[in-house]
């Protein structure tokens, strides 16, 4: 792991005071805390990294470790064993002493995030919390999302399976609750959130549970009306052209739209807009009989 | 009364090592809603993750509870304000995309 300089971490000087420590750890803390910053994941990492050079550089001990190792603090135990065989090797008869045992390093970063640190009012180091919560994300296509569906997917090794409601929303955001990091102390567990990533690879447009679609229309249809099969999420439809419809001209069919989030059975509405198309490659005859129709306005 | 969703608040404070009073000052603050049944008092267990992130604030950051307060309701406009973010992303696509 690279070397992390602490001081630098907390934005203190060598000489910093306890209390400076102290300072300069609450205000990055009150600034990077998960709490105040959901879904940051910079925010989370910063808050991390601050935790942890609070917890070496606050305690006097563990500090002095520190300043005197440098990066090879976590390995001061070894040192010191190493050096005390030395003076052991040159004055036989010395007594051991001052070494650190291995509980003294055990769990510096065990602590760390959420974890069991004592806060300045006392409250004991046993206090249950909640675990980390995971987020991912769930690329799926419109298609997948007009019902309702059961996936199941891997998290942390982890099979969980979930309900996808139809309606759900590209961004969209839902929680599985007691799915995210083991809770500390036998405090519950964390909760996934999981982000909807919703492709559309369809001719519909949708906007919320609306969608929208175009229709070519021929100009005969268009100026004498008739019948045209149109296609919805879920088949086609027959739709009645009236006489005389003008390019553009936008119908809504009622409840033929997206389904809406959690309410089973209701759709929004979709819109059809018709795009008139005018005859090329005209034939001699045509021209003649649209110029007689010309004549006739 | 049926208790399922609810958590006593004696046995709550046990379990996270605070006082009593904690909660009584979230309620002073109108920040949590109590249930009382039989006398005694109890939270909603919807209400949990919210009570355990204003005791981090206040044990861990040592936000008072005016603190919690504003902070409280900042959060719930940047909520607000994500979700409404998504809304109008998605609407801004449907245009680009006419």
């Amino acid at each position: 792991m690279a070397f992390i300089d602490y001081y630098k971490t907390l934005g203190i000087l060598k000489t910093a005071t306890e209390s400076d420590i102290k300072k300069a750890y609450r205000k990055l803390a009150r600034k990077y805390h998960p709490d105040l910053n959901p879904n940051d994941k910079e925010a989370e990492q910063k808050f991390k990294e601050a935790n942890e050079a609070n917890e070496v550089l606050s305690n006097a001990e563990n500090r002095k470790k520190y300043d005197e190792y440098g990066e090879h603090w976590q390995h001061a135990e070894e040192y010191e064993k190493a050096k005390q065989q030395e003076q052991y090797q040159r004055s036989a008869g010395n007594q051991h002493g001052g070494s650190y045992s291995e509980e003294d390093y055990s769990d510096f970063f065990g602590s760390m995030f959420g974890g069991r640190g004592q806060s300045s009012q006392g409250r004991s180091q046993h206090v249950k919390f909640k675990g980390q919560d995971f987020n991912a994300q769930l690329q799926l296509n419109l298609n997948d999302v007009y019902t309702t569906d059961k996936r199941t997917l891997t998290v942390n090794n982890k099979n969980i399976r979930i309900t996808i409601p139809a309606g759900i929303e590209n961004g969209q955001i839902i929680k599985i609750k007691g799915y995210g990091g083991k809770g500390v102390n036998n405090g519950p567990n964390g909760d996934l959130y999981i982000e909807f990533s919703i492709l559309n690879n369809t001719a519909f447009q949708r906007d919320g549970n609306n969608l929208y679609v175009s229709v070519d229309l021929d100009l005969y249809k268009a100026l004498l009306g008739g019948e045209i099969m149109v296609n919805t999420f879920d088949g086609k439809v027959k739709l009645t052209v009236k006489p005389e419809t003008q390019n553009g001209t936008k119908v809504k069919l009622k409840g033929k739209g997206f389904p809406k989030y959690k309410k089973e059975g209701q759709f929004g509405d979709l819109y059809v807009t018709y795009n008139i198309k005018t005859p090329t490659k005209l034939t001699e005859k045509e021209k003649e009989l649209f110029t007689e129709l010309s004549k006739l306005r | 009364m049926d208790t399922t969703h609810l958590i006593s608040i004696t046995q709550f404070c046990t379990n996270y090592n605070v006082p009593v009073s904690f909660i009584d000052a979230l309620q002073e603050y109108e920040l949590v809603e109590i249930t009382i049944s039989e006398s005694e008092n109890y939270l909603k267990t919807n209400q949990l993750n919210d009570v355990e992130k204003m005791l981090r604030l206040h044990y861990d950051l040592e936000i008072n509870f005016e603190g919690i307060d504003a902070i409280y309701n900042l959060l719930k406009q940047v909520e607000d304000l994500q979700s409404e973010i998504t809304t109008l992303r998605n609407k801004l696509n449907f245009y680009e995309n006419l």
